[in-house]
């Protein structure tokens, strides 16, 4: 094993978010633990900790997944109970893994996880191929629209490295994949116990002529996993300073979730539908003529329009939808089923307003993607509904944009977020 | 973003600068956690981007427990005033004096206290919201904590029963009596910390960089000499060059050898650095596997 030094990470070292998803025993702990390893991101401490541990298990070996395993709950039971964050570093990218367990009634724990990430590694056993659970986690992965998909072949080792076995896998995966629309899957093959095709490309998969996972990691393209064409602009927070300096100073503060914006451009304020144009483009490291998602900013106008935290400034080239109804697709994430008699409060962008679910369509077994008719809906289901919001929202579609078709549901009672929905 | 490089430091900085900004937006009565230690002089840099040109819409508070390190104190003082924003000091002694603090050993850490006093605090001034530098990197139990992290009324975190959090959207709601714990630098990391303390040219205390200091070693660590530690019998004083990694209570914060003596070079030698920022300097956390998330579910960060 080849150890390369970490050195500083330059000035364009971009960030990528990714997850990995796998059954409890595809290695998905090792893989992480491996990647952390042979990237050099593991402390001596932290190994010396693992080395103990595994020592007291009466293992022969240091056991990498041991790195992931967070609670004292799960360090009792053995099992990942929840999303833990993980960081590394390579010069060219900094890493952050949202790693999730691969037990069925975890749904919820990918939904999250997955919401936020660039990429996602899906973990089949060699062995094992094709399983429900790689269909759920590949349909779970297609719902929350995860821009890329690696599926690593884990466990060559334990195949001879077949190359026959790989390929056969590959054939049977890509179709379930492309029946649900996915086109942007790279497979390969690895062996995370071993350490083959991670970081090393190693001597058994000679055969194998792509990138390593790392590879892979560290040259995907990820300057189009936001919607870089529609402006999008939901307003956090109104800047008034009230200082003999800025006396007259409105800043509208928020960030960029799309699009661009520079000074002069004519933008739309929603829902109201006033216009007005960009005066200023304002930061504390100063003003910008143009600034592009996902900047932080602060807006000023030409105009004094009333606007205030929840209204979005477009631009008139492509306007979202403005409604008060709308279907979803909804996650369900807490243990009280949803209750159709009942109003919750709906969060989108920067906007919270009540809601009511005026119908469940029909709800979708992950294992199968069978639709099944009125359904109850329970924790960690997944089901397309219909709803009305007391407010108009500006919205889009998930699939044409993820950061203004989003929303949570929470329990006004409780106050706990209940569901993920996202707009179709 | 295709005409324009948006390193990780950006995005890192942009994602902190939304997370304060709804923390300003729904939350009723927010403080931002200040002590004049590496990460929260990164947050005030990161709230100045967030609210300037106009004032915080919080105030500084600052648990201190008169174990701390001066310079850091004198930092924290500095920067408050540099700013013009109002900073809260609440101390342990305050509740020693009360008698909800009783300690057993006074020359011990004084970390696990903070819980009470930032507690007492919390009620004194009603917050409903905390932001702290914590960083998830720091420990495992941080690296499941959410970014919000909701507290019931004693305070305490439940890492089993955690509010989902998805995609940038944050559920801020809270009943009376409980409170939220706000952590926006929860993803940076502590290369990512030094790099933005370089990029940004941050002022933050001299014992961050290498200087020399009369130290004892105990075990596998280097203490440094103070009123609070003094050499016991048979063991030597020595003058080393040191640098803090992390500045804590002085009785159990340990600096690291080090002949670093600006951020740039410190960003070369966290690269190539072989142990944990907490493991090399933290002996209240070399207690038990698990201290960390035993203190936590008791209130503390």
């Amino acid at each position: 094993m080849t150890f390369q030094v970490l050195k500083i990470m330059s000035n364009t070292t971009q960030l990528l978010r990714f997850i990995t998803a796998g059954s409890v025993d595809d290695g998905k702990s090792t893989l992480i633990g491996r990647l952390l390893h042979d990237s050099k991101s593991i402390f001596e401490d932290q190994l010396s900790a693992i080395s103990k541990t595994s020592e007291k298990r009466g293992m022969a070996a240091v056991d990498l997944s041991l790195l992931t395993d967070g609670l004292q709950a799960e360090r009792e039971q053995g099992i990942t109970i929840d999303v833990a964050y993980r960081y590394f570093a390579t010069p060219k990218r900094k890493f952050i893994i949202g790693d999730t367990p691969g037990h069925e009634q975890y749904t919820r724990n990918m939904v999250t996880a997955a919401s936020t990430a660039n990429l996602v590694v899906i973990l089949i056993d060699a062995r094992k191929g094709v399983l429900v659970q790689t269909r759920r986690h590949t349909y779970l992965a297609s719902l929350v629209g995860i821009p890329h998909i690696v599926l690593a072949v884990n466990k060559m080792d334990m195949v001879d490295y077949s190359e026959a076995r790989f390929n056969e896998i590959c054939t049977e995966y890509l179709a379930f994949a492309a029946q649900l629309g996915l086109h942007n899957v790279t497979c390969l093959p690895l062996s995370a116990l071993v350490g083959d095709m991670l970081v090393d490309r190693g001597d058994n998969l000679n055969w194998y002529q792509g990138a390593t996972l790392m590879e892979l990691l560290e040259n995907v393209e990820i300057d189009h996993d936001v919607n870089t064409t529609d402006f999008r602009y939901p307003v956090q927070w109104v800047c008034r300073p009230q200082t003999e300096e800025y006396h007259d100073f409105r800043g509208f503060m928020g960030r960029i979730e799309a699009g661009e914006v520079s000074v002069g451009d004519e933008i739309t304020v929603l829902p109201s539908g006033r216009t007005s144009k960009v005066k200023e483009i304002v930061t504390y490291d100063g003003n910008l003529q143009t600034a592009y998602a996902p900047q932080s900013i602060a807006i000023t106008l030409t105009d004094e329009i009333d606007i205030s935290r929840g209204d979005m400034f477009v631009k008139a080239d492509y306007l979202p939808t403005v409604a008060k109804e709308f279907e979803a697709m909804l996650c369900w994430l807490s243990e009280t089923p949803l209750d159709k008699n009942r109003k919750y409060l709906v969060k989108h962008t920067t906007r919270t307003a009540k809601c009511l679910f005026s119908s469940i369509d029909y709800r979708v077994d992950v294992n199968t993607l069978e639709q099944h008719a009125n359904p109850t809906v329970n924790m960690n289901d997944i089901a397309h509904v219909a709803m009305k919001v007391q407010q108009p929202l500006a919205f889009d579609h998930y699939k044409r944009n993820r950061a203004t078709g989003c929303f949570i549901v929470i329990d006004e009672a409780t106050n706990n977020t209940v569901a993920a929905g996202m707009i179709v | 973003m295709s005409k324009h490089t948006f390193t990780h430091l950006d995005a890192l900085e942009s994602e902190s600068i939304h997370i304060m900004r709804e923390v300003a937006a729904e939350c009723k009565n927010p403080a931002l956690l200040f002590s004049g230690g590496k990460d929260s002089i990164v947050m005030l840099r990161l709230a100045e981007k967030a609210f300037r040109p106009a004032k915080f819409p919080f105030p500084l508070v600052h648990i201190d427990t008169e174990h701390n390190f001066p310079e850091v104190i004198a930092t924290r003082d500095k920067l408050a005033a540099d700013l013009g924003e109002r900073l809260i000091v609440r101390s342990l002694e305050d509740s020693i004096k009360r008698g909800t603090i009783i300690i057993k050993d006074p020359d011990k850490p004084r970390n696990p206290y903070q819980s009470v006093t930032l507690l007492e605090t919390i009620a004194e001034f009603g917050f409903d919201a905390c932001m702290g530098g914590a960083r998830r990197d720091e420990e495992k139990a941080r690296a499941k904590e959410r970014i919000f992290s909701f507290r019931d009324e004693f305070g305490q975190w439940d890492p089993k029963n955690q509010r989902p959090e998805l995609w940038d959207i944050y559920n801020t709601r809270v009943h009376a009596g409980e409170n939220i714990r706000v952590f926006p630098i929860s993803n940076w990391t502590e290369m990512d910390i030094w790099q933005y303390i370089s990029r940004e040219k941050l002022y933050i205390p001299e014992i961050y960089y290498a200087h020399e200091r009369e130290v004892i070693r105990r075990g596998n660590s280097v203490i440094p000499v103070s009123h609070l530690v003094q050499p016991k019998p048979g063991e030597k004083v020595e003058v080393l060059s040191v640098r803090f990694r992390t500045v804590g209570d002085m009785t159990c914060t340990a600096p690291v050898e080090s002949t670093a003596s600006n951020a740039q070079e410190i960003i070369d030698e966290t690269s190539t650095t072989r142990i944990t920022e907490r493991g090399a300097t933290r002996m209240d956390d070399q207690t038990s596997d698990a201290s960390m998330e035993l203190r936590k579910k008791e209130g503390y960060f």
